[in-house]
């Protein structure tokens, strides 16, 4: 991991280089730590996609097909008649630098490259030259470039340095939407067999099981009990609940993270006793055990791809409704892609809460309600038995997940839970939360361990956030509503701003609610004592 | 290096200009053949261009959100950052095309490694420039009306009375002309001295800044310096309007300057970046509502694809579903 101190890491100097941009160099060697590694042949040969093979960005010889060159410009005007945000993209930005700092890699590293205008430019520079009749004619003059293999490896560079969290263009004066840049040039890149693995494997994965981690049926069941029992050994509560249950009123979607690992585990369990302490009629799904979709970070394509079985399950279970889990891109592709790939929902019903009776019309075309949403009008309605005071142990900040923000404007409905479920609540500074908030550096597949600096590097704005409500507050835990968060933010918060935990939201809304027939709770979720009450500062 | 060819390049427009009418005699040529050719450059080109960006279709809703969404009816929702509907993606463009909504928000970043601390600082000065020589150039174009229409309309003799409020100088100096001229030169001052300013920018960002500084300094050595007789400037503006261009009598090479400039802006525009100005009414990110989950938006090319069905993973994990229990759809 980092042999970097964070007293060395945050050496960062923001002044750009003598020599000129258009230099296309990257030296993969030297700069081990800041890049993943390539998606392997398996994946690429499960999911049919172009170029299968081993190679590393360190090997000279790429193995590119042999017409890469015209594959590539091919699959670029291509994509100029399909998506007009990138042909508006390609022409209006006047490189006002109004982005240039907003990037989280940028100001973590000092790499030029990593301004959201300079890394559209790798594209537009390609765009000007082979694309437009002043490019052709101009050339460098026009800011024109040869698309050569130097620059496509400075593509898979930067193009995979970019977590597609969108707080550039909240700040761009025509909106230029770096993440559909980014998309564009995976897709590009991909055309020739250009990923990286942390991507690919997840979605081989996802299009045979049903879920990124490879977790298969029997498995999934098994994690499910393991984490009931977990939670039982808490609680004193025995939850059973159903899997693959034709004629539940709902089905609950989640990323697959919440069943695996820790910190997930805990808001998993949030869910379960919340569903439980209502009398939900829901059923889990083990073929559709995946909300977050990894083709976001590959094409617009396997997006769809795999975002079919949502609705194709919704439909065999014959529910009325789907309910989505703490996932930040699960919720950028429900939110903004779903119903357009895989719609309509015709065979489904406009979500209703069975409690409150509260229409959600927000939602009624989609269907589908994320968690935060049905459990703050829960709470609005006064349905939840709650005991704050088991949440007292923590000092709260929460972390607004890039997708959840920009994508849908959902910031109210976390923090009203929030409020309601724990006594210390308290905000980073306002430049780094709602919509400027700032990107975990781990998301779109660069959550990975090869990649450990650069995802320390970016993720030091919300650290140095993070330090300062640790240090002005006490605030010893970081709440979010995403998988990729609670993995990534572990080792982000160890580095930046030690002493302070990472959960999902619906963490703290299971260590607060009082069960029908629970034990004397002394212990929270983690099976760690809820009595050490914080200290007010 | 950018800076120095741009500076040459519209330098080298001028004194092209300059030459052809002071040397060559070629005043029909640039008063008359030249803006009329660069005038139908100009508004062929952009609908040429619209029309190009308007026949990509539009297949995603993929506005960039910066307010809370409309959710439950009790959550105060921020209509004019995350609309809702038409009418307030109405009210979003405007704040953005009118105010420069986005460049409002502007920070700026300091690392500061001996504290470790990262700060971000509210800076207005690009919005306050952008705003200001983008209204400038506004009042400016409008004010040149009185060229172009006899008798002058109302709106115009208003708009120059308020811009020439102060009552500075004879003839007067208007507001607008000191304000274009300033935040052009800040905007070019920043784009030289800030470094990561100047590592992004490319030849044609400093190409626009120079040509309009130098429509703007021709324009005040006619008006301020040589007060030129504006009667033959009108009569001659006048017979564009009747498409029966005429030449004005009595101007000096600097009205030809002036006007092979303005040309060359109306020929270079719907090559370049100033393509922002239509661009930013077709930018999707801008101009949908977020109101996804609500309405359904259609994408005209849709693939047929897919996935991986719930039958085909039922008959690949099928031992393993029987095994743990699991109801089947086939025995």
């Amino acid at each position: 991991m980092a042999e970097k101190t964070p007293q060395e890491l945050i050496q960062i100097d923001l002044a750009p280089p003598k020599t000129d941009w258009m230099d296309p160099s990257v030296d993969f060697e030297a700069r081990r730590g800041t890049w993943s590694y390539p998606g392997g042949a398996k994946s690429l040969r499960y999911m049919n996609f172009p170029n299968p093979r081993e190679w590393s960005p360190t090997d000279g010889d790429w193995q590119l097909p042999d017409n890469w060159r015209e594959i590539i410009l091919d699959g670029f005007r291509e994509r100029l008649t399909k998506y007009r945000s990138f042909q508006v993209f390609m022409d209006i930005c006047v490189r006002c630098g109004a982005c240039a700092d907003k990037c989280h890699f940028f100001i973590g590293s000092g790499d030029p490259k990593n301004m959201p205008v300079l890394r559209a430019e790798l594209l537009r520079s390609i765009y000007r030259r082979d694309l437009t009749a002043f490019g052709k004619v101009l050339g460098k003059m026009a800011g024109g470039r040869e698309l050569t293999p130097q620059v496509l490896k400075e593509w898979y560079y930067y193009f995979y340095q970019c977590t597609e969290c969108r707080r550039c263009s909240v700040y761009c004066p025509y909106g230029i939407d770096t993440a559909d840049v980014t998309m564009m040039a995976r897709e590009l890149m991909n055309l020739v067999g250009l990923n990286i693995n942390w991507v690919m494997e997840p979605v081989a994965n996802c299009q045979r099981t049903g879920n990124h981690l490879g977790i298969q049926p029997h498995t999934f069941k098994d994690n499910v009990e393991f984490l009931c029992d977990e939670l039982e050994e808490a609680t004193g509560v025995k939850i059973t609940p159903q899997i693959n249950r034709k004629g539940a009123e709902i089905l609950f979607i989640i990323p697959s993270a919440d069943y695996f690992a820790d910190p997930g585990i805990f808001t998993f369990m949030g869910y379960l006793m919340l569903f439980e302490h209502l009398g939900l009629d829901y059923t889990l799904s083990a073929y559709a055990s995946e909300g977050g979709n990894f083709g976001l970070f590959t094409s617009h394509d396997t997006i769809k791809r795999l975002n079919y079985k949502i609705y194709h399950e919704a439909k065999r279970l014959g529910v009325k409704w789907i309910l989505g889990g703490e996932c930040g891109h699960m919720w950028r592709v429900m939110h903004q892609y779903m119903d357009t790939m895989n719609g309509p929902a015709d065979f489904l019903e406009q979500p209703k809460s069975p409690y409150t009776g509260t229409v959600f019309s927000n939602a009624a075309s989609t269907k589908m309600v994320h968690i935060c949403e049905f459990t703050s009008d829960l709470l609005k309605h006064d349905r939840l038995k709650l005991d704050k005071s088991r949440n007292d142990k923590w000092r709260v900040t929460f972390h607004d997940s890039c997708n959840p923000a920009r994508a849908m404007g959902l910031l109210e409905e976390p923090r009203y839970v929030l409020r309601n479920v724990c006594n210390h609540f308290y905000e980073m500074p306002e430049n780094t939360i709602r919509e400027h908030t700032f990107c975990c550096a781990g998301g779109a597949g660069l959550g990975n361990d090869e990649n450990m600096e650069m995802r320390l590097r970016g993720g030091l704005p919300r650290g140095n956030a993070l330090k300062f409500v640790r240090d002005a507050h006490g605030v010893n835990l970081m709440t979010c509503i995403c998988a990729i968060d609670r993995a990534t933010l572990v080792p982000l918060a160890d580095y930046w701003a030690p002493g302070v935990g990472i959960a999902g939201v619906h963490e703290l809304v299971g260590n607060a609610l009082i069960m029908p027939g629970e034990n004397e709770r002394t212990t929270n979720l983690r099976n760690e004592p809820i009595a050490e009450e914080a200290a007010d500062v | 290096m950018g800076a120095l060819l741009s500076l040459i390049a519209v330098a080298a427009l001028a004194g092209l200009a300059w030459v052809a009418v002071a040397v060559g005699d070629l005043r029909y040529l640039v008063g008359v053949v030249l803006p009329g050719v660069a005038f139908a450059v100009f508004i062929i080109g952009i609908v040429a261009r619209v029309v190009r960006w308007a026949r990509s279709p539009v297949p995603f809703r993929i506005p960039t959100v910066s307010g809370q969404q409309k959710s439950l009816s009790w959550i105060h929702h921020q209509e004019l950052e995350s609309p809702s509907g038409a009418l307030s993606v109405i009210g979003r463009m405007l704040l953005e095309v009118l105010c420069f909504r986005s460049l409002f928000r502007n920070t700026r970043v300091e690392v500061d490694p001996a504290r470790e601390k990262v700060s971000y600082i509210g800076t207005k000065t690009l919005w306050a420039a952008g705003l200001a020589f983008h209204w400038a150039m506004l009042v400016i174009i409008l004010r040149h009306f009185r060229f172009l229409v006899e008798p002058t309309p109302r709106f115009v003799e208003w708009i120059q009375s308020v811009d020439g409020f102060f009552q500075i100088g004879v003839p007067v100096i208007y507001a607008t002309t000191v304000v274009f001229l300033a935040a052009l030169a800040f905007l070019l001052a920043r784009r030289l001295l800030d470094a990561k300013l100047r590592y992004i920018s490319l030849p044609s960002d400093y190409f626009a800044l120079y040509l309009l500084l130098a429509i703007g300094l021709s324009g005040v050595v006619m008006r301020h310096f040589q007060k030129i007789d504006i009667v033959d400037v009108k009569a001659a503006m006048a017979g564009w309007t009747s498409f029966q261009p005429v030449l004005p009598q009595g101007v000096g090479a600097m009205y030809f300057v002036h006007v092979a400039l303005v040309s060359a802006l109306l020929v270079y525009f719907p090559f370049s970046k100033l393509l922002h100005a239509p661009g930013v009414f077709l930018s999707p990110t801008r101009n949908l509502a977020n109101n996804n989950r609500a309405k359904r938006h259609v994408n005209p090319w849709n693939p047929p694809i897919v996935g991986h069905t719930y039958a085909e993973w039922e008959e690949e994990f099928h031992d393993q579903l029987v095994a743990a229990g699991y109801t089947l759809d086939k025995e």
